[in-house]
This record gives structure tokens, sequence and C-alpha cells, in this order.
């Protein structure tokens, strides 16, 4: 389908954008990469009296390391990080989680910081934001939020942003030396959204599991550092605990076992690597 | 600081110039025109196919400034002052195929079509990027190109001689490079 008619703002300056935020509010939307908001528009699932694109904003897609923080701006694409040479090092986390992300085609045009502030409950990239305890700015025309990203997502495509703001940037906390990471997917296809997704951080005597796909936002839970029964028993409850639905696609018995089996493999693969020194040897 | 310019208007149509297939071009078009909507209709390059209109098949990839991506998921007025290439742009000038689409005719890569123009803009920028300057040279593989080729549909083939055809490029590629370097 076409999307319906709206009027259309090119802002490659973050002033620019807030400010029509701030005369347009709920009407208007941010156009990052499309990816996913131009699908909506074409399904005619949203209804903006204005695109504010800012797409081609060179300043919005800056992406740098600052603070033992990667900071991504609005308008980074995500080939733009997944094609950082210290990737590996720096987010070995996103360095796995990546190719489980839609297809090259996409990922070219497709935005960090979109693909958060849209928010999907089996999108990757909010979930790894999650299991890594990152946070995001928000910016409008009176001043700037951090929000950790525990407190941004608050439900189905759901977050704690305010018509009135812009996401300007995502901040991903720097892999420590010692820390492991798990990332284990299932989804119908390759590339399609996750039925359900595991993001694991050993760090230390923790062990945080964060799950996607499940429950109606991204889940993240701590635990101390478990192994054999006590860790099928954590995985177990965790499993429970997510209210899964029953979907065409995925019964939320296939899902909780999901959670158990790639939370397991996930565990398994962030202990493993917990070392950097050992697995460059 | 940047004039604070008014939004363009959803009922006027807008002038939109791009480099299409290395021809500059200006069409016209409302805001929410789709840019395979704009190639097809207003400037007549229906190589760039439409099917889905929600970024799944891929029939209408094209390349925006040398990078694959999805026409559906693009406005219009989004690709102004930018280069655009589309299937029309493959051939060489006196219309011999080039050599991606000759290896897709000989291994019978296509049977209706239908997905070929868009498939073959993914490739496209895929082999280029690897023979980038600066991109560390490897050995192409079959995961590689199956991993390129997930982001379109198929219903014809299966597949499998869309991913020999693209091997046996970037393996030619691969040698010639190799051999230029020697």
């Amino acid at each position: 389908m076409k999307p319906a008619a709206f009027d259309y703002l090119r802002a490659d300056q973050a002033e620019v954008a807030v400010a029509a935020l701030a005369r347009h509010g709920e009407d208007a939307r941010i156009l990052a990469g499309g990816q996913s908001l131009m699908a909506v528009l074409n399904m005619r699932l949203a209804n903006p009296a204005l695109l504010i694109d800012i797409s081609r904003s060179r300043p919005m897609a800056a992406v740098e390391v600052a603070n033992g923080q990667l900071r991504i701006g609005a308008a980074a694409t995500q080939a733009s990080v997944h094609g950082r040479p210290g990737l590996a090092t720096e987010l070995p986390l996103l360095a796995l989680a990546f190719p489980h992300i839609s297809h090259f085609q996409i990922r070219n045009r497709g935005t960090v910081a979109g693909s958060i502030a849209h928010a999907d409950p089996s999108a990757e990239l909010p979930l790894c934001l999650l299991a890594l305890e990152g946070e995001v700015v928000l910016r409008r025309a009176r001043g700037r939020r951090v929000v950790k990203a525990a407190d941004f997502f608050t439900g189905m495509l759901l977050t704690a942003r305010a018509p009135d703001e812009l996401l300007e940037e995502v901040r991903f906390p720097l892999a420590k030396g010692g820390t492991g990471f798990g990332f284990e997917e299932f989804s119908m296809r390759h590339g399609d959204f996750a039925v359900c997704a595991v993001a694991v951080v050993v760090d230390g005597q923790r062990l945080r599991i964060a799950v996607g796909g499940v429950a109606d936002r991204p889940t993240a839970r701590d635990f101390p550092l478990l192994h054999g029964s006590a860790l099928d028993d954590a995985l177990n409850e965790l499993a429970w605990s997510l209210q899964a639905r029953d979907e065409p696609q995925a019964s939320a018995q296939l899902r909780r076992q999901l959670v158990r089996t790639l939370g397991r493999r996930a565990v398994q693969q962030a202990l493993l690597n917990r070392h950097p020194e050992r697995s460059t040897a | 600081m940047t004039p604070d310019l008014p939004p363009l208007s959803r009922q006027v149509l807008h002038p939109v110039e791009l480099t299409l297939n290395r021809q500059r071009r200006t069409g016209h078009a409302q805001p929410r025109l789709l840019l395979t909507d704009f190639l097809r209709d207003e400037l007549g390059a229906t190589g760039t196919h439409v099917g889905c209109e929600h970024g799944v098949c891929g029939a209408c990839t094209v390349r925006i400034d040398g990078v694959a991506c999805r026409a559906c998921l693009t406005l219009a007025v989004q690709v102004d002052g930018r280069q655009v290439d589309t299937v029309e742009g493959l051939a060489l000038a006196d219309g011999t195929p080039d050599q991606l689409q000759q290896a897709f005719k000989r291994h019978h890569a296509l049977q209706c079509g239908f997905c070929t123009a868009g498939i073959l803009m993914s490739c496209a920028d895929w082999l280029d990027r690897r023979d980038a300057p600066g991109a560390a040279p490897h050995e192409p593989t079959e995961a590689e190109v199956r991993d390129l080729l997930s982001g379109h549909i198929c219903r014809c083939t299966g597949y499998t001689p869309i991913v020999a055809a693209v091997l046996e490029v970037a393996q030619a590629r691969h040698a010639a490079r190799k051999a230029g370097h020697a």
C-alpha cells in the first residue's frame, strides 16, 4: 500500500528537529532510516501530519567513544556501527547480535537509535541495550535528559520518550576485560524478527540474562553465577515469569522452551569467551 | 545557524533532481510518493519492481549513493541531489549485459525475473565493496552469498543457481585482483 499524505521537513540539525517536534508534538514523527516507520506508513498503521527527516544529517550520524561508552547518534546506520573495525572488542555483544538483525540491505539504512525508539519487543538492539545497561539521551527544545534502558522500554512499541523529544543518542557501555557475552536467537527464517532471543553478560560473579521476543518488552534479570541444575531452575523460572503469548507462529510453550534452551547456550557462550586474552591465543 | 525552512507541503508537487544511472534527471513528487513509484511512473524506469511494499521481499532494491537499499521504504523527496542506480544502468554502453547479468543467464539464475532486478543491485553493491580499496581480500564463500541473498525472496529458482552465478563472479573478480597484485 501507499502512505497517506503528510508534510515533509528535512532536518539536518538536531535543533531544527526538536523545534519542529515542539511545534507539532504527537502529529510529527522522526524519520531516520525508515526501515520500520516507512513500512508502518505504507500499511497505514500510522498517519502523521509531518515527517521530520534526519536521515541525511552528518552531525546526528556521529559515532564516538567517550566516557567509557560507544555513543551513537540518532542518524547513525546499523551498517556504520556493525562495520567498525574494533566492534568485536568494544562491544562483543553487538558484534554477536548484528548478523541476526534483518538483512544487509536493511542495515544499510536502518539506524541503531531508530530501532531502539521503535521498541519492538522482538528487536535485537533494544535487547542488547538493556542487557548492557546502556542509556539513551532524549532531547527536547528546552533541554536533555538521560534515561537508563531499564526505564526506557515501557511496553509493546512503547517507551518513556515524550512526543516532543528526539532520541538524540544511544550509549552502550564499552566491554570491560574479564566480562563474557553470549547471544542466541531463534527466528522462523534468517533475518526475521526473533521468536525468542537471549543476551547474556557474565561479569565477575554476576550473571545477567536478558530475553527478547517473549514479553511485551525486553526483560533482564540478574543472578549469581549459576551452573548445572541451579541454572536450569533459574531459566525455567525466568521463562514462566515472562507471560509468553500464544501466537499463530509460536506457542507460549515453544517460547518458554526457547528461553530455557537458548538461555543455557548463551550462558555457556558467555562463560567460554569471558577472557579475551584466551580466545585470541 | 540553519534557516528554519517551512516543511514541504503534502499538497504540492516538489521538484526532485537526481542522477539516475549516470544521467541527470528531474521529476516531481508529493512528499508521500515512494521512490519505487517515482522511478516507475514519473521517470519511466520500470526495471525496479514493486513487490511487498514493506521492505521484506527485496524486489525494489536499488542503490542510493552506491548503497543497496529498499526503494519502497524511501521517499522520492529523499533522493533529491543524490545518485540512484537501478537495473537499467548495469548493462554496458552498447547494451551488452554486464558480467553479473551474463552469469545469471548462464546459470539460469532467473525464471520469471520479478525478483532479479533487486537481487542484481544488492549483488552489485556487495561485489563492489569487495573490490573497494582497503577491503581485506578473501576468498568469497557460499555462506556469505546466501547471507546476502537472505534479503531477497525468489519463488522460482530455489536460490541455488543464483548462488552459483554470484559466487562465480565473485571468484573471478577475486582471482583477477590477486593476479593484479602479483
